[in-house]
This record gives C-alpha cells, structure tokens and sequence, in this order.
C-alpha cells in the first residue's frame, strides 16, 4: 500500500518534473554515494535498534547524547523554545503515548527513552521539503540534510511527526564550549537533525551514540543483511516503533 | 496611468505617509530580526509557524475572493459588478503580494529564497504555492491594468484578454486550495489533516473577502466621487453572508467530528482553542470572541432589513472579518501545533517586533491598494457622467 502510494508519488513527480524543465530532472537525481564504495562501512538499510531494558538499568545515564553532540557540534541553548537536540531523552508518555495505558509498569511510564530521527522510509520532512535540502539516500536509506541549500521555511519540522527536527532560532556558534574540528559548525536559520553518522560511517566507524553507550542499549547494523546483529535482535526480540500507524515506516527499533 | 498615484488631496498624502511610516518601522524591526535570527519571534520547537504564516493563510484567502466578483461579471454578465470587478482584483494584487512578503520574513534563510526555483521540487506542496501565488500575481495584475487602460481611452478591452480572465477563475480557487494541502496532507498534524479544509479555506475567503470590499466601496464612495453602486455594494454583503453561513456550517462539522468520535489527537487541538489545554488558555477568549462575531454577524446579515441598511451592513462586514481573522489568522496555525506531536503544549505568543514586522507588512498592501485604488477612481471620476449613466440603466434593467 506504502509501496503504491510511492510509486505513484514517483510517477506524478517525474511528470511533473518534465514540464519544469531540465534544471529539475538534475535535483531528482540528487544524493549520489561515491563514498561508500572506500573503505567505509556500507548497507543497503542501516537501522537501530534501542534496548530499552538495557538502557533503563544506566538511571541518569546521558553518554550516548553528549558523545553526539559533541561530535556535531549541537549548541547547548539554555532557553527551552530554541534547543537544538539530534538525540534526547522523552518520556514514554510523550515517545509512545497510544502505547501507552493506566497499567503500564512504573519502570517503563517512568524511565527516559532514547528518541533521535526515526530515519523513515517514508519521511514526510523529505516529502515537504520544497529545495530538497533533505533527501533520503537511496543507497542505504539515511535521511540527509544539505544545510547550504535549506532556506529555513521548517516545512519539514511541521511534518515530522517525532519532532525530530531542530531548527536554529539563534546563532548556534555562541552556544558552543568546544568545537569539534571535523565537523561543520550550523549558522542561524537552517534546520538540522541526526545523520546517522553518515561522516563516521565513511570512515568505517559507528555512530557516536552506539559506540558511547558501553552497556550495548544501542545497536546498529544493516536491515537488509539477515546475519546483521539489528536484524538478529529483531527477529528475538518484540519491539516497538513510533507511530508506526502513519506509514513512515520508522527504523529505529525499541525492545521494550 | 500609475501617475495618478502621485497627485491627491492633503488627506490623500497624510495616509500614505502614515502607511510609509509603519512600512519603515516594520523595515527596521525586519532587520533588527534579519540580524538576531527568528529567535526574535515568539515561535519554538513546538510551534515552529506562528503569526507570519497565518497572517499568510488569512491573505491568501483575501485575494482569491476577488473570483467572486469577477465570476458574476464576466461569467453571468452580472453588470452591477462592473464597477467594483477591478477593486477586487487590485485587493487581490495588494493581499498576493502582502502574502509572498509574509512568506519571506518567515524564512530562516531568506538570501537562499531563489533554492525553491533552482531545485524546483514537485513532490513539495510549497513548491505548488509559489508557483500558484505567482501565476495569480501575474494574472490580476494584467487584467486590471489591461481593462483599467481601455476604460480611461474609452474603448472597449483587447480580446485576448477574455481567456486570460477565464483562467483567473480557476485560478483563484487553485491559490487556497494549494494553501489548505500544505496543511491537510501532513500525517504528523491531525487537527489539519482533514478533508474539509480546504472547502473550510473557501468559504471563509468568500465571506471575509466580499466582506473586506464592501467595507472599502463604502470607503471608495465615501472619499470619491466614484461610487460602485447600492446593488453592487448589497450583492457583495449577501455573498459573504452565504460564504459566513457555509464556513460556520463546516467549522461545525469539524466540531462534531472531533468530539463525536472522541479522538484524543484530534480534541486536543479543539479543547486548547476553545477552554485550553494544561492550563493553557491564550486562545479562549480569542476563540469565543470569534464564536460570538461569527453569530452576531450571522444575525445583523441573514437579516434583510439590518443587510440592506449600510449602516447596520458594514458592522456585520467588520464582525464577518474579524471573526474570520481571528480563526484563521491566529487559531488555526496556532491550534495546529498546540499540543505537539509528542503531546507538549507551548505556548506562543507573537513578540513586539514580530508584530511591528507584521504591521508593516499590512501597512504595504494598504500602500498598495490605496495607489491602485487612486488611479482606478481618477479614471472613473475622469469620465463618471456618460458611464455612471450607462451603468445604472443596465443595473436597473437587470435588476
């Protein structure tokens, strides 16, 4: 059914795109891969799963945030209506509220869950995005963003339903104790959110957050390959994913 | 033609120093936010739009009703409009233009604004609206120009001018249908992902638009010696009785719909407009004040005796449009994303210079309407005797 309504949503564009002209047909053919054919780690699907179980025993734990953004350089805002987060903590409450019920246990109603973009298959921001500064990679479904070519319109904050997205309301570079040096600092007016790592994975490193957490919560690992540890856990594991009733299809796995 | 903008009354010269005085004030409270960033506005991570782009919304609906007098004219020959069809297709050029300016002071990046024409992206609804907003743009302006120009000569319009005009009727309800999509399709928002929205969109621009104008012919009629007509000004005031009656109609639907079916994610959004949600309750009074002009402009225009009246007329016109900015120009972008998608309610409220900018937008269509309004009346004053003539004859044989 997803599938359909892709395909159709393809074909409309692409007939759409040949009225608009040449100029067009350049932009939808955009997110070309070159780098991962070096000696950077590859997948058709990268995906994460999250154990939650796992996670809850760290009471207080904030290594995988911090390790994150500090590698991307995310500013520290104080002022609540601005912050800028790739991954946080929500509440199960907020994180899965329709999942949730007067009888859930008291460990899970009451312990932080690790949310970060959801890395649709489906994403909606990339739908509403009116440049096409973010865009799904084909090659291994990463939900990118070109910050030099986002006008600032957060459409895509608008239709992401996880709030995954963070948009700059101030200059970031004054909220910064340290500046990682390999990685591009933000300027006010874009919009921005996890990459997977996609700079690490060039490099043939986990995400930051995956390495950070040393109680192995978080794992990471390619969907399409069916020896690959996320798929192993899947496939011994119930898990939940976030408003899976939208038809984003989410990959970020939570074992529960 | 355009010259005659530039010769008026001491009157005439002291409200467009007025409008050019807010028009720099908003300048400078844009670059004060250019410089600092959107953080300058009330909005957050939770509610990302706020008053720019309901501002925006509201426009976009002004500007299409011009169909509604154009429509009648020259599609049903209804000749009692002839004198007020450019009126409304100049608001429409004043509110389009206010509404792409509403857009750019809403981006966070607006040097790069030329990106959605580089990488033109079908896929995205905001892509559709500018071209939309455009096309519209263009269109109102040559079919003003072009008729107003063969009136002052005295001759009757080029004929290629007809299909264009033809076009503009479509067009017109193509610019608010395009602008409700940007808001129904969006799974992540479902006190917009309704089917009715953009129906809901029409029918309050048909009421609020006709409503505006009347307002203005009276104005028109009041500072010229131009005047459009009784019946014109009293066929507008019933349609935007009928668009007011539709749009309560479908505001009510929603209503039911929501509390009916009992949907957490979609009374929430009910239950913060209308008696606030987590303690919050910005928007209730609003709300009911809205509710309450909304009846209250029902009752002064079903009426025939208090419609037909200008006196009691023009008080149901202003309570028409105000109700219906409130719900569209504060209530439904606000409502919208209140609670958030993770169920957080934040408030918002706009900030000084978030209005100031807003205030200086409005002061630029008005700059712009009252221009093009001064060299429409020059016009028509210019050669009032034989027209006026003419006009209420056929008026008065229709009728």
């Amino acid at each position: 059914m997803s599938n359909d309504r892709r395909k159709f949503l393809k074909v409309a564009g692409f007939a759409t795109l040949a009225v608009t002209g040449s100029r067009a047909l350049g932009a939808a053919n955009l997110a070309p891969t070159p780098w991962l054919k070096g000696g950077g780690l590859e997948a058709k699907r990268w995906a994460m799963v999250i154990d939650l179980k796992k996670c809850h025993q760290q009471e207080g734990c904030t290594k995988c945030m911090d390790a994150c953004h500090l590698e991307h350089n995310v500013p520290k805002i104080e002022i609540k209506k601005h912050e800028i987060k790739w991954i946080w903590k929500e509440s199960f409450h907020h994180a899965f509220h329709e999942q949730e019920h007067e009888h859930t246990p008291e460990s899970i109603k009451h312990s932080p869950i690790p949310v970060l973009c959801n890395h649709c298959d489906n994403p909606p921001c990339v739908r509403v995005c009116p440049t096409e500064a973010t865009f799904k990679r084909e090659s291994d479904g990463i939900v990118m963003m070109d910050w030099h070519r986002c006008i600032g319109c957060r459409y895509c904050v608008v239709g992401c339903p996880y709030g995954a997205r963070s948009f700059n309301w101030e200059d970031p570079r004054e909220h910064m104790d340290d500046i990682t040096e390999n990685f591009p600092t933000r300027m006010k007016g874009v919009v921005e959110k996890c990459t997977f790592c996609e700079t690490r994975l060039r490099k043939g490193l986990p995400p930051a957050c995956v390495e950070a957490c040393e109680y192995g919560a978080l794992t990471f690992g390619d969907l399409d390959d069916p020896d690959s540890e996320v798929r192993k856990l899947l496939e011994s594991n119930y898990t939940i994913r976030r408003k899976p009733q939208l038809g984003t299809e989410p990959q970020v796995y939570y074992i529960v | 033609m355009i010259d005659k903008a530039f010769v008026g009354s001491k009157k005439y010269w002291s409200w467009v120093i007025i409008l050019l005085g807010l028009i720099g004030i908003g300048t400078l409270a844009y670059l004060y936010q250019f410089e600092n960033g959107l953080g300058v506005t009330g909005l957050s991570r939770d509610v990302t739009w706020g008053f720019y782009i309901a501002q925006f919304t509201f426009l976009v609906g002004v500007a299409a009703s011009a169909v509604m007098v154009v429509l009648p004219y020259y599609l049903h020959n209804y000749k009692a409009f002839g004198k007020v069809t450019i009126l409304g297709e100049f608001v429409a050029v004043g509110a389009v233009i206010m509404c792409m300016t509403f857009i750019f002071v809403d981006m966070g990046s607006p040097y790069r604004i030329l990106n959605v024409f580089l990488h033109p992206t079908p896929h995205s609804l905001m892509f559709w609206d500018t071209v939309s907003l455009f096309g519209y743009l263009v269109l109102n302006a040559i079919i003003s120009m072009v008729s107003l120009g063969a009136e002052r000569k005295g001759i009757a319009p080029p004929k290629w001018i007809k299909p264009i005009i033809y076009i503009s009727i479509p067009w017109a309800i193509s610019i608010h249908t395009v602008t409700a999509f940007l808001y129904s399709g969006l799974a992540a928002r479902p006190f917009w992902m309704t089917a009715v929205l953009a129906p809901r969109f029409l029918a309050s621009a048909f009421a609020a638009g006709p409503a505006l104008l009347c307002i203005l012919c009276l104005i028109v009629r009041k500072v010229s010696k131009f005047d459009p007509g009784d019946q014109a000004i009293r066929n507008l005031a019933k349609i935007a009785t009928y668009g007011m009656i539709v749009n309560v109609f479908l505001v009510l639907m929603e209503v039911f719909t929501a509390f009916y079916s009992d949907i957490p994610e979609h009374l929430l959004h009910f239950k913060f407009l209308y008696v606030g949600l987590d303690g919050n309750t910005t928007l209730v009074p609003w709300m009911w004040l809205s509710a309450a002009l909304a009846v209250f402009s029902l009752i002064l225009m079903i009426n025939p005796k208090t419609r037909n009246n200008f006196k009691t007329m023009v008080v149901g016109c202003i309570a028409i449009f105000f109700s219906l900015w409130i719900d569209k120009g504060l209530a439904m972008v606000v409502g919208g994303f209140t609670p958030s998608p993770l169920g957080e309610v934040t408030g918002y409220a706009p900030t000084f210079p978030e209005l100031l900018i807003s205030i200086g937008i409005y002061a630029m269509g008005a700059l712009i309407v009252t221009g093009l309004y001064k060299v429409a009346i020059s016009v028509r004053e210019h050669k009032l005797p034989a027209k006026m003539v003419v006009t209420e004859k056929v008026a008065s044989e229709t009728a």
